[in-house]
């Protein structure tokens, strides 16, 4: 369950960022839409509690994120924050069943080998538990990905960008896994894009548009970029 | 515990950089190991010789090099001296032991002494193979003079003229072994030690003289090389030397008083090798903190992960502390064995030139500092990374274009 009201976030240099508000139930699906710079980033580390939010209301799991401290809220994310970056981040220093153990170290928790390898194979991927990061294909690595997103079984999974650089087929494939992944945890999936394919796979999702109401933010963004 | 083994498979997955940086901070400490260890044996080892040894009495000359001939047998002496003028010297009310050193030959490199049982007795030194000297011509080794030459009681060698080697060999009057001394890490252990009576026999018929005339040695005054000499006061410290500098043709040097000054000479040496340390070690630590800063920047993604996972800015710290202690703790190890290595290499050359005895087996209270020193110049090197993770920015993972 995640519900926002009346969203604001400032940055240092003074750009503010506003975001409408929004109510996704447990288990449901929220697609998070708008064009680079417009604050999916931001409302995802919102979210997350990686940020505070400068104004406006939080609840994220049945938890409202201005009643937690920083160190709460880092313990907090460990166990109901499950995150897929779009880069997906595998560290080359250890295996893969090494990288889903990374999960374990940062919520302080003792190693379960087992649940690694419950988690690989409920993604199909058990048999690369001791390869290395680079000796996997695209796909394979995404899923090692995902498997450390939901190790911890978590309430809410944030999906950044993950269909960019995919073809047609696997971009059906990976939005499929994760919607599956996410329904058999019985978490809430939060996918921010600007894919409009993610919307056709996905129509029964709701979506946050953040593109109108940050639009100066958007151009200024474009600007620096150019 | 898993931050220890995760900060050990990072620390490996970059096999060059840690290795360097080991090697450095391990370079650093070993030249620290070994200044530590090589001072302190120089500083034991005189201390032991000069132990109870108030004033040397020799011909006159350089009183460093008296000292050093006469305590240390290191140098050669600078000549002899008459002997009816050092029993007149042991008669004095200020001298309690008079220790009389006859030098002039060797066997082997190692310096034959004439001398009086109270020699052996003066360093407590304790016999491991049979009996003292009773005769003239007898001899006792030192437990390397023993090691190195071979000899065994009741063999029998010909000392050769002079203190380096290669004289002339005393062919006609050959010594025998009869006993070897237990190794005492002193000056004994060195030497080849026999009566005063020894040396004249030797060299009264080296110089044409028939065993005949060994009782008319008023014809010729008997000589001695050298005197050690204990005080009976501390006292006498002021006024005998400064007697015996002015009334007779002999020289008196305080031992400590010369120490002090070679010390200071050498001393020298040993803090610019220790300052060569430093700077090693200051290098090191640089290195360790050039490479625990680019891991930081190298990682930055996988540290901003871990935030991503939950893991607090601490434990992120932590994980970069325990890389460098994993590298302090290798680094000391090595750095230690290396130390007392080269201090092992130095004794070993050392010994061939049978000058000062170094060994490579032994520890120091002081080196337990080693470690802590290690460990000071990692976390110290480690401070700013770590501190930087605290800075991670877990949400820059998030945009698109990282």
């Amino acid at each position: 369950m995640i519900a926002t009201h009346g969203l604001e976030y400032r940055y240092l240099g003074g750009a503010q960022l506003t975001f409408p508000d929004v109510k996704v139930p447990q288990g449901g699906v929220l697609l998070l839409r708008g064009r680079s710079g417009v604050g999916k980033s931001t409302w995802l580390s919102l979210a997350a509690g990686l940020l505070t939010p400068s104004a406006g209301e939080l609840v994220v799991a049945a938890q409202s994120l201005a009643a937690l401290s920083a160190v709460q809220r880092d313990a907090w994310r460990a166990r109901h924050i499950g995150f897929l970056p779009q880069q997906l981040h595998l560290s080359e220093a250890l295996s893969v069943a090494g990288n889903l153990g990374l999960a374990y170290f940062a919520a302080g928790l003792p190693e379960d080998r087992a649940a690694i390898q419950r988690a690989l194979a409920a993604l199909g991927v058990a048999e690369l538990a001791a390869r290395k990061p680079r000796q996997l294909s695209g796909g394979q690595a995404q899923r090692v990905a995902l498997a450390r997103a939901v190790l911890l079984q978590p309430k809410v999974i944030l999906a950044d960008e993950p269909t960019a650089s995919l073809d047609d087929d696997a971009a059906h494939d990976a939005l499929a896994l994760l919607q599956a992944t996410a329904q058999q945890a019985g978490a809430t999936l939060v996918i921010a894009t600007h894919d409009a394919r993610v919307r056709q796979a996905l129509p029964q999702a709701m979506v946050l548009d953040i593109d109108a109401q940050n639009e100066p933010q958007a151009l200024s963004y474009m600007r620096e970029q150019l | 515990m898993k931050t220890i083994a995760l900060s050990w498979r990072y620390l490996v997955s970059r096999p060059l950089a840690a290795g360097l940086n080991l090697l450095l901070l391990a370079l650093g400490l070993a030249a620290i190991t070994f200044v530590l260890l090589t001072r302190a044996q120089i500083d034991r080892a005189f201390e032991r010789d000069l132990a109870g040894i108030d004033a040397v009495v020799g011909a006159k000359g350089s009183p460093m090099q008296l000292i050093l001939a006469g305590v240390f047998h290191l140098d050669v002496p600078p000549g002899n001296i008459p002997l009816t003028a050092v029993q007149a010297l042991a008669q004095d009310p200020r001298v309690a032991k008079l220790i009389p050193l006859s030098l002039g030959d060797s066997f082997q490199g190692f310096r034959i002494v004439g001398t009086t049982p109270d020699y052996l007795r003066h360093y407590g030194a304790q016999l491991a193979q049979g009996q003292p000297w009773q005769s003239p011509m007898e001899v006792v080794l030192g437990a390397q003079a023993a090691q190195a030459t071979g000899l065994q009681p009741g063999q029998a060698f010909a000392g050769a003229h002079g203190l380096g080697g290669g004289g002339a060999a005393h062919a006609a009057h050959p010594y025998r072994v009869v006993g070897v001394l237990a190794p005492c890490g002193c000056v004994l252990d060195r030497l080849v030690l026999t009566a005063t009576e020894s040396v004249w026999a030797v060299h009264e018929v080296g110089h044409g003289k028939a065993d005949a005339h060994d009782d008319d040695h008023e014809d010729e005054p008997r000589e001695i090389t050298l005197a050690l000499i204990q005080y009976r006061s501390p006292l006498a410290a002021v006024s005998f030397p400064r007697f015996v500098n002015s009334t007779t043709k002999l020289q008196a040097a305080a031992p400590a008083l010369e120490i002090t000054r070679l010390l200071r000479m050498v001393g020298v040496g040993a803090d610019v090798l220790r300052g060569f340390g430093a700077v090693l070690l200051l290098t090191a630590a640089l290195s360790v903190f050039i490479a625990l800063w680019n891991a930081v920047r190298e990682r930055r993604a996988d540290l901003a992960l871990l935030r991503m996972l939950g893991a607090s800015p601490a434990r992120l710290a932590g994980l970069l502390l325990c890389e460098a202690l994993w590298l302090a703790v290798l680094a000391s190890g090595l750095g230690l064995l290396v130390g007392h290595g080269l201090t092992g290499l130095l004794g070993y050359l050392l010994q061939a030139e049978q000058s000062l005895p170094l060994t490579g087996w032994l520890w120091l209270g002081v080196e337990a500092w080693v470690p802590v020193l290690a460990l000071g110049v990692a976390v110290l090197a480690a401070l700013l990374p770590a501190l930087s993770a605290y800075r991670v920015e877990a949400g820059q993972l998030l945009s698109s274009k990282n």
